[in-house]
């Protein structure tokens, strides 16, 4: 019934023992070892590679300014640095964590890597698109960093007009030229996942076997090609504004500033859920496999993922209820808001579900996910304070709306990403990490997590406004406080980065399946040949065909 | 400059009746989603402990129907939060109505200040002086880019938009200072563009208006331009700049580079504002002051010129924009 003593089997014991060149696997790895052979591959393995080091990159430079804002906020009167450099620091933190960091993250990296694999497919539907949209992504992340090279940024990653077009005496050009060009990678990325999966599934690989992290996929690109047009279109008007100085939204020239703002969340109120989607994705893999049980609920949590990505279409305008909106509108959309709360409950209860009665270990992704959980619920709720609109008057804009979109986001995002990261570990790279610094790096996570971000909602509910530079004295303490969170957090994501590269080398070798885990992505080698399966794959019984079965599967598959 | 807290507040002061509701609602949703978390939490981690590979436990179908189950955890939360839905919005509507009787107080923002025009005319800079037991409505627009006016003891703040007028209305009937700021980023002095609302008792209000309020808001509003317009963080002692202090500036004489004196008046101020690199530099330092010309409206560079005048000694500096009496928390 359980997989006690199987953990790993046999391969996960053994001490490490050279590679020996003669008789190696032809894995994608070490298909070929030129630079050429990376930077032109046509490998979705490969360049989902590509991706993990460019947003790991992003993600240090994000870091480091979110780290120069903690450090400037330790004390009230902004002694430690000029408005302007705390006003560029912050820019660049959302800018870079946004585009180049939350968005690309899971779909980018894992979705790349893991969905031909899971649904029985030698490669995307379109591999030198699949490379191009890296290069794509690249140039316009690139673009914007020279925009900081030069002197920064200080319009917020929100660029709201007429300040980003008509005000701002920054490089707000380049940078706004840069998101643009990374928006058209994330609709060629969303392109290639639809086709794949619609077209490349294994024969047998029906739409109710698929694992709910390819579902969750589905649903992001959904939202990468419906949504991403409109920033899009967006960010080429205020390029055109500021340039130009044609009036589409600065009222000087005849335009609507709030006309921007309903641009801006039209996109990125959905762009939450393509962090948060494939998250959930995750988690739903990683919690069936480490409680050695069904996932709970398998359809309904499949459902939910497609309601989320359609619900959150029609809950833009919960941004703007201060805003100058009508007042009807803001009735209507603070009602829609609420119906977020349905199908993100299916996940949680859903996943809880799954945990009741399994045979569960608590290894580093499960400690990831679990932090997942609790953070997600936390995040969540808060979401319906700020889509109240009574208390929307309080609270918006200020600390408050910083913890619970940090909830979401980091919480919903990275903790989601961290325990991906450490659960495919073995097949991307063929090691296996080292579990006690893994348990270590998940606890200090969570724990520097909380103590950064919940003062934050105290902090806002006292009415400190985000986005400042300096503050009145009595908010100082839980300013410290949170600062001080901040650097555990920081430890926190030093270790993985630490201790996973030390495994590419010093690592035990994986087994193909370390985690008794089911899904086609296990049945290959660790790390998988160029084309995946050397045989054709199997495609099992039903979804999660874990030893330990919900009593739901007689409903759903009698 | 900022109201008194010597220690840790957990809750912020509330003076309207609206602020009392708001803050109800608040505390009731914290009940709620202490309910809907903490049995998902007590659950994980109940089960992460029970459910350990390895452990004596029952793990035989629990026999439930999931479906009902399913639909059961879906629509009870969503219900629940649902009455939330309509207890904010009626609490919104209440609040986007003004009663007819309101008095009207103008607000304009601009980058970097708060401009408050009373029904009787005076005005004033970053500071707003209000009557409590009184309907106000704050009529606001911006002259430059978008604003929001945040007033946290009403638990309330709106837009301040540069084309079109928004409304903010309350009735406070608490006495005392709070905290008034921008909450709409707005550029490089985002942070420090706001001041404090001081509610009072109707007879102080007037008292206000027809005495402090014309004299200490003059020379108050003089220094809020002072500091809003970047002065002071150079001709303040301890700034990185170290520009020569103002203070006991005026009606002074000054040396000049080339060799003249000069006595600072009116008319040599308003020439070092305006055009601070022209023919008659004070000597005795590097002149590194941009100009203002053209960045400030004429009426301002009065105002700001009468706080130069009281700006008698270093001392004065503090105690020119010292709350009214009244006005304590």
């Amino acid at each position: 019934m359980s997989a006690s003593g199987s953990i790993g089997g046999t391969a996960r014991r053994e001490p490490h023992t050279p590679e020996s060149t003669i008789g190696r696997k032809p894995d994608y790895l070490h298909a070929e070892s030129t630079l050429r052979s990376w930077f032109l591959t046509t490998d979705h393995k490969r360049i989902a590679l590509l991706y993990l080091a460019s947003i790991t990159g992003f993600f240090v430079i994000g870091a480091v300014a979110a780290g120069v804002v903690r450090l400037a906020l330790i004390v009230p009167n902004g002694a430690i640095m000029t408005n302007d450099t705390y006003n560029k620091a912050f820019t660049i933190h959302g800018v870079v964590m946004v585009w180049f960091f939350l968005i690309p993250s899971i779909p980018a990296t894992f979705g790349n890597f893991l969905i031909p694999l899971m649904i029985g497919a030698k490669d995307l539907a379109f591999p030198k698109l699949n490379l191009t949209s890296w290069y794509v992504f690249m140039a316009g992340a690139l673009f914007t960093l020279v925009s900081v090279v030069l002197g920064g940024v200080d319009t917020g990653w929100t660029f709201y007009a007429p300040l980003s077009t008509a005000f701002s005496n920054t490089w707000v050009l380049p940078a706004l030229i840069g998101v643009t060009i990374v928006g058209f990678s994330s609709i060629l990325t969303g392109l290639n996942f639809v086709v794949t999966i619609h077209t490349m599934r294994a024969p047998g690989m029906t739409w109710f076997k698929l694992p709910i992290f390819v579902w969750a996929h589905y649903a992001t690109s959904l939202i990468f090609l419906l949504a991403t047009p409109v920033i899009t279109t967006a960010l080429i008007l205020l390029i055109a504004e500021r340039a130009f100085h044609i009036g589409v939204f600065d009222p000087a020239y005849g335009g609507d500033p709030v006309l921007f703002q309903h641009l801006f969340w039209f996109y990125s109120h959905p762009a939450v859920y393509i962090m948060v989607l494939p998250g959930m994705g995750v988690i739903s893999e990683i919690v069936p496999a480490f409680a050695q049980k069904k996932l709970f609920g398998y359809r309904f949590v499949a459902y939910a993922s497609i309601g989320l990505a359609s619900v959150t279409f029609f809950v833009w305008g919960h941004h703007m209820f201060v805003n100058g909106q009508s007042d009807l509108a803001s009735l209507v959309f603070s009602a829609l808001s609420f119906a977020v709360a349905v199908p993100s409950a299916v996940k949680v209860y859903n996943w809880t579900a799954t945990i009741h009665k399994g045979a569960l270990r608590l290894d580093t992704p499960m400690l990831y996910a679990m932090g997942y959980i609790g953070l997600f619920v936390l995040g969540g709720l808060t979401g319906l304070y700020l889509a109240t609109l009574a208390i929307n008057q309080h609270i918006h804009a200020t600390y408050f709306v910083v913890a619970h979109f940090h909830y979401i986001m980091v919480g919903g995002t990275v903790l989601a990403f961290l325990g991906g990261l450490h659960f495919w570990w073995p097949k991307f790279t063929g090691r296996m990490y080292s579990e006690p610094w893994g348990r270590v790096s998940a606890l200090l996570i969570f724990l520097g997590f909380n103590v950064t971000f919940f003062p934050q909602f105290i902090l806002g509910y006292l009415g400190m406004p985000r986005r400042y530079a300096t503050y009145p004295a009595e908010f100082q303490l839980l300013n410290v406080l949170s600062s001080a969170g901040a650097t555990i957090l920081a430890a926190g994501y030093l270790f993985p980065m630490l201790y996973l590269v030390y495994s590419l080398w010093f690592g035990r070798k994986a087994p193909a399946n370390p985690w008794n885990a089911k899904g086609l992505e296990w049945e290959t080698s660790s790390p998988p040949p160029t084309h995946n399966f050397l045989s054709p794959p199997e495609v099992p019984r039903i979804p999660y065909d874990y030893p330990i079965q919900a009593q739901e599967s007689r409903d759903q598959h009698g | 400059m900022t109201p008194s807290h010597d220690s840790l507040q957990l809750w912020p002061a509330a003076v309207s009746a609206t602020a009392t509701e708001t803050d109800l609602l608040i505390l009731a949703f914290t009940v709620l989603t202490l309910l809907l978390t903490v049995p998902v939490f007590v659950a994980i981690t109940y089960f992460a402990l029970r459910y350990r590979e390895g452990s004596e436990a029952d793990r035989s179908p629990s026999g439930i129907r999931s479906n009902l189950i399913e639909i059961s955890w879906m629509l009870i939360p969503f219900l629940l939060t649902l009455i939330f839905f309509v207890w904010g919005a009626r609490l919104y509507v209440h609040s986007k109505n003004p009663p007819p009787d309101a008095m009207v107080v103008e607000a304009i923002g601009r980058q970097w200040m708060w401009k408050f025009q009373h029904p009787t005319g005076q005005s004033e800079i970053n500071n707003l002086h209000l009557p409590i037991g009184q309907p106000i409505r704050l009529h606001i627009i911006s002259q430059d880019v978008i604003h929001a006016l945040y007033l946290p003891a009403v638990r309330m703040q709106v837009a301040a938009l540069p084309d079109r007028y928004t409304d903010l209305w309350f009735k406070a009937d608490k006495v005392g200072t709070y905290h008034l700021y921008c909450s709409e980023y707005c550029g490089t002095d985002h942070s420090v563009m706001g001041g404090e609302v001081t509610f009072m008792n109707p007879g102080d209000y007037q008292d206000w208006l027809t005495h402090a309020g014309a004299q200490q808001g003059k020379v108050a509003a003089g220094r809020a331009l002072y500091e809003a317009y970047g002065c002071a963080g150079c001709h303040e002692p301890g700034s990185a700049v170290k520009a020569p202090s103002l203070a006991g500036l005026y009606g002074s004489q000054v040396k000049l580079t080339d060799g003249r004196t000069v006595t600072a008046d009116d008319a040599w101020l308003r020439e070092k504002i305006l055009n601070p690199n022209g023919d008659r530099l004070a000597g005795g330092g590097k002149q590194v002051m941009p100009s203002f010309a053209g960045r400030i409206p004429a009426d301002e560079l009065g105002t700001l010129i009468d706080f130069l005048k009281s700006y008698s000694a270093p001392a004065a500096g503090k105690a020119a924009d010292a709350t009214p009496p009244g006005a304590t928390r």
